[in-house]
Protein backbone atom coordinates (compact mmCIF):
# COMPACT_ATOMS: atom_id res chain seq x y z
CA UNK A 1 0.00 0.00 0.00
CA UNK A 2 1.31 3.38 -1.03
CA UNK A 3 1.81 5.62 1.98
CA UNK A 4 2.64 9.13 0.85
CA UNK A 5 3.25 12.29 2.85
CA UNK A 6 2.55 15.88 1.88
CA UNK A 7 2.95 19.10 3.81
CA UNK A 8 1.20 22.42 3.44
CA UNK A 9 1.24 25.81 5.10
CA UNK A 10 -2.53 25.91 4.80
CA UNK A 11 -4.61 22.78 4.32
CA UNK A 12 -8.29 23.12 3.47
CA UNK A 13 -10.68 20.19 4.05
CA UNK A 14 -13.71 20.35 1.79
CA UNK A 15 -13.88 21.81 -1.72
CA UNK A 16 -17.33 23.34 -1.73
CA UNK A 17 -17.76 27.11 -2.06
CA UNK A 18 -16.25 27.92 1.37
CA UNK A 19 -13.25 25.67 0.82
CA UNK A 20 -12.64 26.90 -2.72
CA UNK A 21 -12.78 30.53 -1.56
CA UNK A 22 -10.46 29.75 1.36
CA UNK A 23 -7.93 27.91 -0.81
CA UNK A 24 -7.93 30.65 -3.48
CA UNK A 25 -7.36 33.42 -0.94
CA UNK A 26 -4.66 31.57 0.96
CA UNK A 27 -2.90 30.72 -2.31
CA UNK A 28 -3.16 34.36 -3.40
CA UNK A 29 -1.31 35.27 -0.22
CA UNK A 30 1.60 33.19 -1.50
CA UNK A 31 1.67 30.24 0.91
CA UNK A 32 1.65 26.53 0.03
CA UNK A 33 -1.97 25.39 -0.05
CA UNK A 34 -3.64 21.99 -0.37
CA UNK A 35 -7.38 21.35 -0.68
CA UNK A 36 -8.85 17.90 0.00
CA UNK A 37 -12.28 16.59 -1.00
CA UNK A 38 -13.92 13.20 -0.94
CA UNK A 39 -15.50 13.83 -4.33
CA UNK A 40 -13.53 13.49 -7.53
CA UNK A 41 -13.98 17.14 -8.47
CA UNK A 42 -14.21 20.40 -6.55
CA UNK A 43 -17.58 22.17 -6.20
CA UNK A 44 -19.15 20.51 -3.19
CA UNK A 45 -22.81 19.58 -3.28
CA UNK A 46 -24.15 22.91 -4.50
CA UNK A 47 -21.75 23.08 -7.45
CA UNK A 48 -21.69 19.35 -8.16
CA UNK A 49 -21.29 18.78 -11.87
CA UNK A 50 -20.47 22.44 -12.59
CA UNK A 51 -17.33 23.32 -14.53
CA UNK A 52 -15.29 26.38 -15.41
CA UNK A 53 -17.61 26.80 -18.41
CA UNK A 54 -20.77 26.60 -16.32
CA UNK A 55 -23.56 29.10 -16.90
CA UNK A 56 -23.86 29.32 -13.10
CA UNK A 57 -21.66 32.43 -12.88
CA UNK A 58 -20.45 32.00 -9.29
CA UNK A 59 -19.50 28.39 -9.86
CA UNK A 60 -17.63 29.09 -13.09
CA UNK A 61 -15.76 32.06 -11.55
CA UNK A 62 -14.62 30.23 -8.45
CA UNK A 63 -13.76 26.97 -10.19
CA UNK A 64 -11.67 28.97 -12.67
CA UNK A 65 -9.96 30.84 -9.83
CA UNK A 66 -9.17 27.58 -8.08
CA UNK A 67 -7.81 25.94 -11.25
CA UNK A 68 -5.53 28.90 -11.97
CA UNK A 69 -4.41 29.22 -8.35
CA UNK A 70 -1.35 27.46 -6.99
CA UNK A 71 -3.49 25.44 -4.56
CA UNK A 72 -3.00 21.71 -4.97
CA UNK A 73 -6.27 19.77 -5.32
CA UNK A 74 -6.22 16.43 -3.51
CA UNK A 75 -9.31 14.48 -4.63
CA UNK A 76 -10.94 12.10 -4.16
CA UNK A 77 -9.46 11.75 -0.71
CA UNK A 78 -11.22 11.26 2.61
CA UNK A 79 -9.75 12.45 5.91
CA UNK A 80 -10.35 9.95 8.70
CA UNK A 81 -8.03 10.73 11.62
CA UNK A 82 -5.43 13.04 13.15
CA UNK A 83 -2.66 10.92 14.69
CA UNK A 84 -1.05 14.07 16.13
CA UNK A 85 -1.53 17.84 15.95
CA UNK A 86 -0.51 19.13 12.52
CA UNK A 87 -0.95 15.81 10.73
CA UNK A 88 -4.09 14.27 9.23
CA UNK A 89 -4.48 10.87 7.66
CA UNK A 90 -6.69 10.31 4.64
CA UNK A 91 -7.57 7.50 2.27
CA UNK A 92 -7.40 7.76 -1.50
CA UNK A 93 -7.37 5.23 -4.31
CA UNK A 94 -3.60 4.95 -3.79
CA UNK A 95 -3.97 4.01 -0.15
CA UNK A 96 -3.30 6.10 2.92
CA UNK A 97 -1.92 9.60 2.63
CA UNK A 98 -0.53 11.78 5.40
CA UNK A 99 -1.26 15.47 5.20
CA UNK A 100 0.87 17.79 7.30
CA UNK A 101 -0.33 21.33 7.94
CA UNK A 102 0.63 24.50 9.78
CA UNK A 103 -2.88 25.98 9.55
CA UNK A 104 -6.03 24.02 8.85
CA UNK A 105 -9.34 25.30 7.45
CA UNK A 106 -12.36 23.05 7.90
CA UNK A 107 -15.01 23.55 5.22
CA UNK A 108 -16.82 20.27 5.64
CA UNK A 109 -20.26 21.53 4.64
CA UNK A 110 -23.62 20.17 5.67
CA UNK A 111 -25.85 17.20 5.02
CA UNK A 112 -29.63 16.86 4.93
CA UNK A 113 -31.58 16.17 8.08
CA UNK A 114 -33.77 13.09 7.72
CA UNK A 115 -36.70 12.31 9.99
CA UNK A 116 -38.12 8.82 10.28
CA UNK A 117 -41.71 8.10 9.21
CA UNK A 118 -43.33 4.82 8.17
CA UNK A 119 -41.93 3.82 4.77
CA UNK A 120 -38.94 6.17 4.75
CA UNK A 121 -36.55 3.24 4.26
CA UNK A 122 -38.21 2.14 0.98
CA UNK A 123 -36.04 2.35 -2.14
CA UNK A 124 -36.65 5.56 -4.14
CA UNK A 125 -37.30 7.55 -0.97
CA UNK A 126 -34.24 9.77 -1.10
CA UNK A 127 -32.91 13.02 0.20
CA UNK A 128 -33.93 16.06 -1.85
CA UNK A 129 -30.29 16.99 -2.30
CA UNK A 130 -29.62 13.26 -2.67
CA UNK A 131 -31.92 12.89 -5.67
CA UNK A 132 -30.52 16.08 -7.18
CA UNK A 133 -26.97 14.77 -6.78
CA UNK A 134 -27.88 11.53 -8.56
CA UNK A 135 -29.52 13.44 -11.42
CA UNK A 136 -26.43 15.67 -11.66
CA UNK A 137 -24.39 12.46 -11.83
CA UNK A 138 -26.18 11.13 -14.87
CA UNK A 139 -29.48 9.56 -13.81
CA UNK A 140 -32.45 10.22 -16.12
CA UNK A 141 -35.42 11.68 -14.20
CA UNK A 142 -37.46 12.67 -17.27
CA UNK A 143 -41.13 11.78 -16.94
CA UNK A 144 -40.79 10.47 -13.39
CA UNK A 145 -43.36 11.57 -10.84
CA UNK A 146 -41.55 13.26 -7.96
CA UNK A 147 -42.89 14.56 -4.67
CA UNK A 148 -40.67 16.80 -2.57
CA UNK A 149 -41.32 17.02 1.14
CA UNK A 150 -39.52 18.39 4.15
CA UNK A 151 -38.26 21.85 4.85
CA UNK A 152 -35.91 24.57 3.71
CA UNK A 153 -34.99 26.49 0.57
CA UNK A 154 -33.26 23.42 -0.87
CA UNK A 155 -36.66 21.85 -1.66
CA UNK A 156 -37.45 24.66 -4.09
CA UNK A 157 -34.02 24.64 -5.69
CA UNK A 158 -34.21 20.88 -6.17
CA UNK A 159 -37.77 21.10 -7.50
CA UNK A 160 -36.66 23.60 -10.14
CA UNK A 161 -33.61 21.54 -11.05
CA UNK A 162 -35.53 18.27 -11.40
CA UNK A 163 -38.21 19.95 -13.46
CA UNK A 164 -35.59 21.41 -15.78
CA UNK A 165 -34.47 17.80 -16.31
CA UNK A 166 -37.97 16.74 -17.29
CA UNK A 167 -39.28 15.40 -13.99
CA UNK A 168 -43.01 15.58 -13.32
CA UNK A 169 -42.75 17.39 -9.99
CA UNK A 170 -46.20 16.89 -8.45
CA UNK A 171 -46.06 18.61 -5.08
CA UNK A 172 -43.59 20.45 -2.90
CA UNK A 173 -44.63 20.02 0.74
CA UNK A 174 -42.91 22.51 3.08
CA UNK A 175 -43.59 21.82 6.74
CA UNK A 176 -43.12 25.45 7.80
CA UNK A 177 -46.38 27.42 7.88
CA UNK A 178 -47.07 30.32 5.50
CA UNK A 179 -46.88 32.82 8.37
CA UNK A 180 -43.19 32.04 8.91
CA UNK A 181 -42.40 31.87 5.20
CA UNK A 182 -43.93 35.31 4.67
CA UNK A 183 -41.83 36.76 7.47
CA UNK A 184 -38.79 35.12 5.88
CA UNK A 185 -39.77 36.62 2.52
CA UNK A 186 -39.88 40.05 4.12
CA UNK A 187 -36.39 39.54 5.51
CA UNK A 188 -35.24 38.65 1.99
CA UNK A 189 -36.83 41.78 0.59
CA UNK A 190 -33.92 43.85 1.90
CA UNK A 191 -31.49 41.80 -0.22
CA UNK A 192 -31.58 42.43 -3.95
CA UNK A 193 -29.64 39.33 -4.85
CA UNK A 194 -31.63 36.88 -2.75
CA UNK A 195 -34.94 38.32 -3.94
CA UNK A 196 -33.95 38.03 -7.61
CA UNK A 197 -32.88 34.43 -6.99
CA UNK A 198 -36.25 33.77 -5.37
CA UNK A 199 -38.14 35.32 -8.30
CA UNK A 200 -36.22 33.24 -10.82
CA UNK A 201 -37.04 30.13 -8.82
CA UNK A 202 -40.71 31.05 -8.72
CA UNK A 203 -40.74 31.31 -12.50
CA UNK A 204 -39.09 27.92 -12.89
CA UNK A 205 -41.56 26.38 -10.46
CA UNK A 206 -44.74 27.76 -12.03
CA UNK A 207 -47.76 25.42 -11.87
CA UNK A 208 -46.15 23.06 -9.35
CA UNK A 209 -48.32 22.74 -6.24
CA UNK A 210 -46.35 24.35 -3.44
CA UNK A 211 -47.93 23.67 -0.07
CA UNK A 212 -46.74 25.31 3.10
CA UNK A 213 -47.75 23.85 6.44
CA UNK A 214 -47.78 20.42 4.79
CA UNK A 215 -45.73 17.38 5.72
CA UNK A 216 -45.21 13.75 4.81
CA UNK A 217 -46.64 11.20 7.24
CA UNK A 218 -45.92 7.95 5.39
CA UNK A 219 -44.56 6.43 2.20
CA UNK A 220 -46.13 3.29 0.79
CA UNK A 221 -45.05 0.74 -1.81
CA UNK A 222 -44.02 -2.81 -2.54
CA UNK A 223 -40.24 -2.99 -2.96
CA UNK A 224 -40.08 0.72 -3.72
CA UNK A 225 -42.12 3.84 -3.01
CA UNK A 226 -45.37 4.06 -4.99
CA UNK A 227 -47.30 6.69 -3.06
CA UNK A 228 -46.94 9.21 -0.29
CA UNK A 229 -49.37 10.29 2.40
CA UNK A 230 -49.31 14.04 3.04
CA UNK A 231 -50.99 16.03 5.77
CA UNK A 232 -51.91 19.58 6.69
CA UNK A 233 -53.70 20.65 9.86
CA UNK A 234 -56.95 20.27 7.90
CA UNK A 235 -56.62 17.04 5.94
CA UNK A 236 -54.64 13.93 5.06
CA UNK A 237 -54.40 12.51 1.54
CA UNK A 238 -52.37 10.19 -0.64
CA UNK A 239 -50.50 10.98 -3.89
CA UNK A 240 -48.82 8.54 -6.29
CA UNK A 241 -45.12 9.01 -7.11
CA UNK A 242 -42.00 7.31 -8.49
CA UNK A 243 -39.67 9.16 -6.12
CA UNK A 244 -40.14 10.87 -2.78
CA UNK A 245 -37.35 13.36 -2.21
CA UNK A 246 -37.31 14.60 1.33
CA UNK A 247 -35.00 16.54 3.57
CA UNK A 248 -35.72 18.57 6.66
CA UNK A 249 -33.28 21.43 6.16
CA UNK A 250 -29.57 20.91 6.82
CA UNK A 251 -27.30 19.81 9.63
CA UNK A 252 -23.61 20.74 9.75
CA UNK A 253 -20.80 18.21 9.28
CA UNK A 254 -18.90 18.84 12.50
CA UNK A 255 -17.35 15.38 13.03
CA UNK A 256 -13.82 16.39 12.00
CA UNK A 257 -13.96 19.66 13.96
CA UNK A 258 -15.16 17.73 16.97
CA UNK A 259 -12.41 15.13 16.58
CA UNK A 260 -9.81 17.91 16.51
CA UNK A 261 -11.15 19.36 19.75
CA UNK A 262 -12.88 22.46 18.33
CA UNK A 263 -15.57 23.74 20.64
CA UNK A 264 -19.14 23.48 19.38
CA UNK A 265 -21.94 25.80 20.42
CA UNK A 266 -25.55 24.83 19.71
CA UNK A 267 -24.27 22.13 17.39
CA UNK A 268 -22.10 24.49 15.31
CA UNK A 269 -18.36 25.16 15.37
CA UNK A 270 -17.68 28.31 17.40
CA UNK A 271 -15.28 30.72 15.70
CA UNK A 272 -13.98 34.25 16.21
CA UNK A 273 -14.56 36.89 13.54
CA UNK A 274 -11.47 35.63 11.64
CA UNK A 275 -13.15 32.20 11.50
CA UNK A 276 -10.61 30.71 13.90
CA UNK A 277 -12.02 27.94 16.09
CA UNK A 278 -11.29 27.45 19.79
CA UNK A 279 -8.17 25.51 18.69
CA UNK A 280 -5.41 27.88 17.65
CA UNK A 281 -4.50 27.50 13.98
CA UNK A 282 -7.68 25.61 13.06
CA UNK A 283 -10.22 27.69 11.16
CA UNK A 284 -13.73 26.79 10.07
CA UNK A 285 -15.89 28.32 7.33
CA UNK A 286 -19.25 27.69 5.72
CA UNK A 287 -22.16 25.58 6.96
CA UNK A 288 -20.37 24.00 9.99
CA UNK A 289 -20.35 27.44 11.65
CA UNK A 290 -24.09 27.98 11.01
CA UNK A 291 -26.37 27.13 8.08
CA UNK A 292 -26.24 30.30 6.01
CA UNK A 293 -26.04 29.37 2.34
CA UNK A 294 -23.72 30.18 -0.52
CA UNK A 295 -22.88 33.85 0.01
CA UNK A 296 -22.05 33.46 3.70
CA UNK A 297 -19.93 30.39 2.93
CA UNK A 298 -17.91 32.31 0.36
CA UNK A 299 -17.45 35.32 2.67
CA UNK A 300 -16.32 33.09 5.54
CA UNK A 301 -14.04 31.12 3.24
CA UNK A 302 -12.32 34.29 2.05
CA UNK A 303 -11.83 35.49 5.62
CA UNK A 304 -10.47 32.13 6.76
CA UNK A 305 -8.16 31.85 3.74
CA UNK A 306 -6.54 35.25 4.20
CA UNK A 307 -6.43 34.98 7.99
CA UNK A 308 -4.83 31.51 7.93
CA UNK A 309 -2.22 32.83 5.47
CA UNK A 310 -1.42 35.68 7.89
CA UNK A 311 -3.16 38.49 5.97
CA UNK A 312 -5.61 39.71 8.57
CA UNK A 313 -6.18 43.11 6.95
CA UNK A 314 -7.36 41.51 3.72
CA UNK A 315 -9.56 39.14 5.73
CA UNK A 316 -11.21 42.12 7.41
CA UNK A 317 -12.44 43.41 4.06
CA UNK A 318 -15.12 40.68 4.14
CA UNK A 319 -16.39 41.34 7.67
CA UNK A 320 -19.28 43.48 6.39
CA UNK A 321 -20.53 40.73 4.08
CA UNK A 322 -20.06 38.11 6.81
CA UNK A 323 -22.13 40.13 9.28
CA UNK A 324 -24.91 40.88 6.83
CA UNK A 325 -25.17 37.28 5.64
CA UNK A 326 -25.31 36.02 9.23
CA UNK A 327 -28.56 37.92 9.69
CA UNK A 328 -29.92 35.93 6.77
CA UNK A 329 -28.70 32.76 8.47
CA UNK A 330 -30.67 33.61 11.59
CA UNK A 331 -33.79 34.34 9.54
CA UNK A 332 -33.39 30.94 7.86
CA UNK A 333 -33.23 29.17 11.18
CA UNK A 334 -36.38 30.85 12.48
CA UNK A 335 -38.34 30.27 9.28
CA UNK A 336 -37.64 26.56 8.90
CA UNK A 337 -37.86 25.44 12.53
CA UNK A 338 -39.37 21.96 12.69
CA UNK A 339 -42.99 21.68 13.82
CA UNK A 340 -43.93 19.42 16.74
CA UNK A 341 -46.28 17.35 14.56
CA UNK A 342 -43.20 15.75 12.96
CA UNK A 343 -42.20 14.03 16.22
CA UNK A 344 -44.96 11.40 16.47
CA UNK A 345 -44.68 10.28 12.82
CA UNK A 346 -42.52 7.25 13.59
CA UNK A 347 -44.44 4.25 14.93
CA UNK A 348 -42.89 1.62 17.22
CA UNK A 349 -42.05 -0.42 14.12
CA UNK A 350 -40.40 2.43 12.17
CA UNK A 351 -36.65 2.03 11.71
CA UNK A 352 -34.70 5.04 12.98
CA UNK A 353 -31.10 3.79 12.59
CA UNK A 354 -30.89 2.47 9.03
CA UNK A 355 -27.42 0.95 9.45
CA UNK A 356 -28.37 -1.28 12.38
CA UNK A 357 -32.17 -1.44 11.80
CA UNK A 358 -33.01 -0.05 15.23
CA UNK A 359 -36.73 0.63 15.58
CA UNK A 360 -38.35 3.61 17.27
CA UNK A 361 -40.02 1.33 19.82
CA UNK A 362 -36.65 0.13 21.14
CA UNK A 363 -35.17 3.62 21.26
CA UNK A 364 -38.14 4.93 23.21
CA UNK A 365 -37.12 2.64 26.10
CA UNK A 366 -33.64 4.21 26.37
CA UNK A 367 -32.60 7.15 28.52
CA UNK A 368 -29.74 8.68 26.54
CA UNK A 369 -27.75 8.49 23.31
CA UNK A 370 -25.10 6.49 25.13
CA UNK A 371 -27.65 4.01 26.49
CA UNK A 372 -29.20 3.72 23.05
CA UNK A 373 -25.79 2.95 21.52
CA UNK A 374 -24.92 0.35 24.15
CA UNK A 375 -28.32 -1.35 24.25
CA UNK A 376 -29.46 -1.15 20.64
CA UNK A 377 -26.37 -0.32 18.51
CA UNK A 378 -28.16 2.83 17.28
CA UNK A 379 -25.59 5.02 15.51
CA UNK A 380 -22.91 2.31 15.58
CA UNK A 381 -23.06 1.36 11.89
CA UNK A 382 -20.97 2.65 8.99
CA UNK A 383 -22.62 6.12 8.89
CA UNK A 384 -21.59 6.52 12.53
CA UNK A 385 -24.83 8.21 13.47
CA UNK A 386 -24.65 10.89 10.77
CA UNK A 387 -28.16 10.03 9.58
CA UNK A 388 -29.93 8.86 12.76
CA UNK A 389 -28.10 11.27 15.11
CA UNK A 390 -29.94 14.45 14.04
CA UNK A 391 -33.25 12.51 13.97
CA UNK A 392 -32.68 11.13 17.46
CA UNK A 393 -31.78 14.60 18.69
CA UNK A 394 -35.07 15.95 17.33
CA UNK A 395 -37.13 13.00 18.60
CA UNK A 396 -35.63 12.52 22.06
CA UNK A 397 -33.39 15.55 22.66
CA UNK A 398 -30.26 13.35 23.00
CA UNK A 399 -27.07 14.98 21.80
CA UNK A 400 -24.52 12.84 19.96
CA UNK A 401 -21.25 12.23 21.76
CA UNK A 402 -17.93 13.58 20.52
CA UNK A 403 -16.44 12.01 17.41
CA UNK A 404 -13.83 9.26 17.57
CA UNK A 405 -11.34 8.16 14.94
CA UNK A 406 -11.68 6.91 12.30
CA UNK A 407 -14.47 9.37 11.45
CA UNK A 408 -15.20 7.36 8.29
CA UNK A 409 -15.00 3.56 8.06
CA UNK A 410 -11.61 2.59 6.68
CA UNK A 411 -10.07 -0.74 5.73
CA UNK A 412 -8.02 -2.42 8.43
CA UNK A 413 -4.93 -2.14 6.26
CA UNK A 414 -5.33 1.66 6.20
CA UNK A 415 -5.26 1.80 9.97
CA UNK A 416 -2.31 -0.58 10.02
CA UNK A 417 -0.45 1.63 7.54
CA UNK A 418 -1.09 4.63 9.79
CA UNK A 419 0.24 2.78 12.79
CA UNK A 420 3.39 1.68 10.90
CA UNK A 421 4.04 5.25 9.80
CA UNK A 422 4.19 6.48 13.36
CA UNK B 1 -17.79 15.31 -24.62
CA UNK B 2 -17.08 12.68 -21.98
CA UNK B 3 -16.07 9.28 -23.33
CA UNK B 4 -18.97 6.82 -23.76
CA UNK B 5 -18.70 3.12 -22.96
CA UNK B 6 -20.77 0.49 -21.23
CA UNK B 7 -20.76 -0.94 -17.75
CA UNK B 8 -22.48 -4.06 -16.45
CA UNK B 9 -25.16 -3.88 -13.78
CA UNK B 10 -26.13 -7.34 -12.52
CA UNK B 11 -25.05 -8.75 -15.87
CA UNK B 12 -26.94 -6.25 -18.05
CA UNK B 13 -25.10 -3.70 -20.17
CA UNK B 14 -25.77 -0.01 -19.45
CA UNK B 15 -24.47 2.93 -21.47
CA UNK B 16 -22.30 5.15 -19.32
CA UNK B 17 -19.76 7.95 -19.41
CA UNK B 18 -16.91 8.77 -17.07
CA UNK B 19 -18.98 11.69 -15.72
CA UNK B 20 -21.57 9.26 -14.38
CA UNK B 21 -21.49 7.64 -10.97
CA UNK B 22 -21.99 3.92 -10.56
CA UNK B 23 -25.21 4.79 -8.71
CA UNK B 24 -26.57 6.67 -11.73
CA UNK B 25 -25.78 3.66 -13.94
CA UNK B 26 -27.54 1.32 -11.50
CA UNK B 27 -30.68 3.46 -11.42
CA UNK B 28 -30.61 3.83 -15.22
CA UNK B 29 -30.65 0.03 -15.45
CA UNK B 30 -33.98 0.05 -13.62
CA UNK B 31 -32.55 -1.52 -10.45
CA UNK B 32 -33.89 0.10 -7.31
CA UNK B 33 -32.69 -2.26 -4.55
CA UNK B 34 -29.00 -1.73 -3.87
CA UNK B 35 -28.51 -3.79 -0.75
CA UNK B 36 -30.25 -5.68 2.06
CA UNK B 37 -30.24 -4.18 5.52
CA UNK B 38 -29.12 -6.21 8.56
CA UNK B 39 -32.72 -7.41 9.00
CA UNK B 40 -33.18 -8.14 5.30
CA UNK B 41 -35.05 -5.01 4.14
CA UNK B 42 -34.57 -3.78 0.59
CA UNK B 43 -32.69 -0.49 0.52
CA UNK B 44 -31.89 2.14 -2.07
CA UNK B 45 -29.69 5.23 -2.05
CA UNK B 46 -30.56 8.03 0.36
CA UNK B 47 -28.07 10.90 0.72
CA UNK B 48 -26.30 10.78 -2.65
CA UNK B 49 -23.16 12.28 -1.12
CA UNK B 50 -21.23 9.49 0.56
CA UNK B 51 -22.56 9.93 4.07
CA UNK B 52 -25.33 7.34 4.63
CA UNK B 53 -23.70 4.18 3.21
CA UNK B 54 -27.08 2.93 1.92
CA UNK B 55 -25.81 2.72 -1.67
CA UNK B 56 -23.16 0.10 -0.95
CA UNK B 57 -22.73 -2.36 -3.82
CA UNK B 58 -20.08 -4.72 -5.18
CA UNK B 59 -17.86 -3.16 -7.85
CA UNK B 60 -15.35 -5.33 -9.73
CA UNK B 61 -15.59 -7.86 -6.92
CA UNK B 62 -14.96 -5.35 -4.15
CA UNK B 63 -17.76 -5.30 -1.57
CA UNK B 64 -19.19 -2.27 0.26
CA UNK B 65 -18.34 0.34 -2.37
CA UNK B 66 -20.37 3.54 -2.04
CA UNK B 67 -21.82 3.68 -5.55
CA UNK B 68 -22.66 7.40 -5.26
CA UNK B 69 -18.96 8.27 -4.83
CA UNK B 70 -17.50 6.11 -7.59
CA UNK B 71 -17.38 7.14 -11.22
CA UNK B 72 -18.10 4.70 -14.01
CA UNK B 73 -15.14 3.23 -15.84
CA UNK B 74 -14.88 1.01 -18.87
CA UNK B 75 -15.77 -2.65 -18.21
CA UNK B 76 -16.90 -1.86 -14.67
CA UNK B 77 -18.87 -4.76 -13.20
CA UNK B 78 -21.50 -3.63 -10.70
CA UNK B 79 -23.55 -6.04 -8.58
CA UNK B 80 -26.34 -4.99 -6.26
CA UNK B 81 -28.19 -6.77 -3.48
CA UNK B 82 -25.34 -9.21 -2.67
Amino acid sequence: MNNSRRSFDVLVVGAGPAGIAAACCAAQAGVRVGIVDNNARPGGQIWRGETQDSNVADAADWLRKLASSRAEILAPMEVFAQPEAGRLTATSSDGVCELGYKKLILCTGARERFLPFPGWTLPNVMGAGGLQAVVKSGMDIAGKKVILAGSGPLLLAVGAHLRAHGADVRTIAEQAPWSRLIRFGMALASRGRKISQALQLKKRLSRIAFRAGCWVVAAEGDGKVESVTLRTVHKTWREPCDYLACGFHLVPNTELASLLGCELRGGFVRTDEFQQSSVSGIYCAGEPTGIGGLELSIAEGQIAGFAAAGQRERAQEYFGEQKSQRRFSMALERAFMLRDELRPLASAETIVCRCEDVKFGRLREQSSWRAAKLQTRCGMGPCQGRICGPAVEFLFGWKAESARPPIFPVAVESLAATACAE
Amino acid sequence: MPKAFSVTVNGAQVDATEDMTALAAILLSGTTTLRRSVSGEQRGALCGMGVCFECRVTINGEHHCRSCQIRCAQEMDIRTDE
